[in-house]
């Protein structure tokens, strides 16, 4: 695969639109994903939720391209990602829930890695920008430090910074606040709403954490057992009558009554 | 088994194909050579030091019962050159280099490093591969060279040092030169550069089909390594076989 041109806004959109058709796959005969369709439009926020093992990160990774589909397709910008010079004429980005930074790798490098390796820049040009998109994202500091000195928030957020150095057209994140907590969480989420602001971006966020879904979100699928249950607007899907939906959405700790001692 | 055989015979292949982009990875090349040159020189040269000691340990006082002490030098510059210096040091490199480049690709792989590579469109066969495959053609050869000039100078040494040798460095060294040609060591080197392809391959193959946790890699370095010195015994017959044709 060759490098997508850096992002020239006169040449090409901002975002793109997604489409997934009848997307199945099984891993050794235990079908994850059964059959998928929906459409996420360009330069929204389009969460997909569900429990774990819901097939959720499986989906995302054939939307990138590193999974093939046993059947149906993907659509970019109506163009199926099947032919190879497809996933080459768009810049898609996949923030991985672990961060997936390369740990031989200082910070800096592994921001402006996908500029030095495709040599689109000068290296004194790629350290501006991975400075900049790190500043961006609220990390001073800390480009000189290895993946391993990092916390999961931070990994998180360098991870977000390799993708926006990439100017994508579509963003993929994949559970982005697991692990964090609330404060980071909250933190992250402001960041992907500001991206969408700032570059119009279209985003694709797997999560199974309601505040996260329901905060940033301009259409949510439910997916469960790798179908999809329901889609719609966050109103739509926090009123949905599924039972699953239901519960999932209103799970909540609920510990039973200890009889006293006295009792 | 023939699914991995045929795996790793494409990824050679690719690696074969992206050969023209070393030059953009030199660096990488550069990182690796110092890696394997500066973890395995020293172990090398111990190593052959005994191995050449050893033989004419064995050999020596057997040939100088029988009057052929002079012989003793064509006998271990032979063994050497030909046979010990690449089995063994390629043995050492697949254990020392060949298990880290399993490990290493193999933690890049589950920890979802190389996913991230493929989403930059930066082809792993280009960035870990090739740099490795590369910088190990380059250095197993150097250092089957190192193993046998040591080789050679510990056989010399024991056969002076022996009693029961007990000849000199120089006559040890003609008859060495008498026996062995410039074709001896190039066969040698020849087979340790085909030696370090195949670590190469298999190992960097395992560490791309690592699988699962912690243990997965484990597993994934233990078959790398018994994999390459299995193979690299079994090549070994056939290449001493093949180099024969060319003798006189």
């Amino acid at each position: 695969m060759s490098a997508p041109a850096p992002a020239n806004p006169t040449a090409r959109p901002q975002s793109v639109g997604v489409q997934i058709k009848g997307l199945r796959k099984s891993y050794a005969g235990v079908p994850v994903l059964r059959g998928i369709d929906f459409e996420v439009q360009r330069g929204e926020i389009f969460v997909i939720m569900g429990p774990s093992g819901s097939g959720k990160s499986v989906l995302l990774k054939h939307i990138i391209g590193l999974e093939p589909p046993d059947e149906g397709d993907i659509l970019i910008d109506g163009q199926s990602i099947s032919q190879p010079e497809v996933m080459d004429q768009y810049r898609l980005a996949l923030v991985f829930q672990s961060g997936a930074l390369l740990n031989s790798l200082n910070v800096l490098e592994n921001v402006g890695l996908y500029l030095s390796e495709h040599r689109l820049k000068s290296p004194q040009e790629i350290a501006r920008i991975a400075t900049e998109k790190l500043e961006f994202l609220g990390l001073k500091n800390v480009a000189d430090r290895y993946p391993g000195e990092l916390s999961g928030g931070m990994k998180k957020r360098v991870a977000i910074a390799r993708a926006l150095v990439i100017e994508p057209q579509l963003i993929l994140y994949d559970e982005p606040t697991s692990e964090l907590d609330p404060l980071s969480a909250v933190v992250i989420g402001e960041e992907i709403l500001n991206l969408k602001r700032t570059t119009q971006v279209t985003s694709i966020v797997v999560t199974h954490e309601r505040d996260l879904a329901f905060g940033i979100a301009d259409h949510i699928a439910m997916m469960y057992e790798g179908q999809l249950l329901a889609l719609g607007t966050v109103q739509e899907i926090k009123n949905h009558s599924h039972p699953i939906i239901h519960r999932f959405l209103n799970a909540d700790f609920n510990p039973k009554p200890q009889p006293s001692a006295s009792a | 088994m023939f699914q991995n055989v045929g795996e790793m015979v494409v990824l050679l292949w690719r690696t074969i194909q992206a050969l023209p982009k070393v030059i953009r990875h030199r660096q990488k090349v550069y990182d690796q050579l110092f890696e394997i040159g500066n973890a395995s020189l020293l172990m090398a040269c111990v190593l052959a030091l005994f191995i050449g000691g050893v033989i004419a340990l064995q050999t020596g006082p057997v040939l100088a019962e029988r009057g052929l002490s002079s012989a003793i030098g064509g006998l271990v510059g032979l063994s050497v050159c030909k046979e010990l210096a690449p089995v063994m040091m390629a043995v050492l490199i697949a254990g020392r280099i060949g298990s880290a480049m399993a490990a290493e690709i193999g933690s890049m792989r589950v920890y979802q490093e190389v996913d991230a590579l493929r989403t930059m469109n930066i082809n792993p066969i280009h960035y870990l591969v090739l740099p490795r495959i590369v910088a190990i053609s380059i250095s197993l050869p150097i250092l089957v060279l190192f193993a046998i000039l040591v080789g050679w100078f510990g056989g010399g040494l024991v056969a002076v040092l022996n009693e029961k040798i007990a000849i000199t460095f120089q006559s040890f060294f003609v008859n060495l030169r008498l026996v062995v040609e410039l074709g001896d060591v190039l066969n040698g080197l020849f087979k340790s550069a085909v030696f370090a392809i195949v670590i190469g391959t298999v190992c960097c193959h395992q560490g791309l089909v690592t699988i699962g946790g912690p243990r997965g890699i484990g597993r994934s370095v233990t078959k790398a390594v018994v994999n390459s010195i299995v193979l690299i015994l079994i090549l070994d017959y056939f290449l001493t076989r093949f180099l024969l044709y060319f003798e006189k």
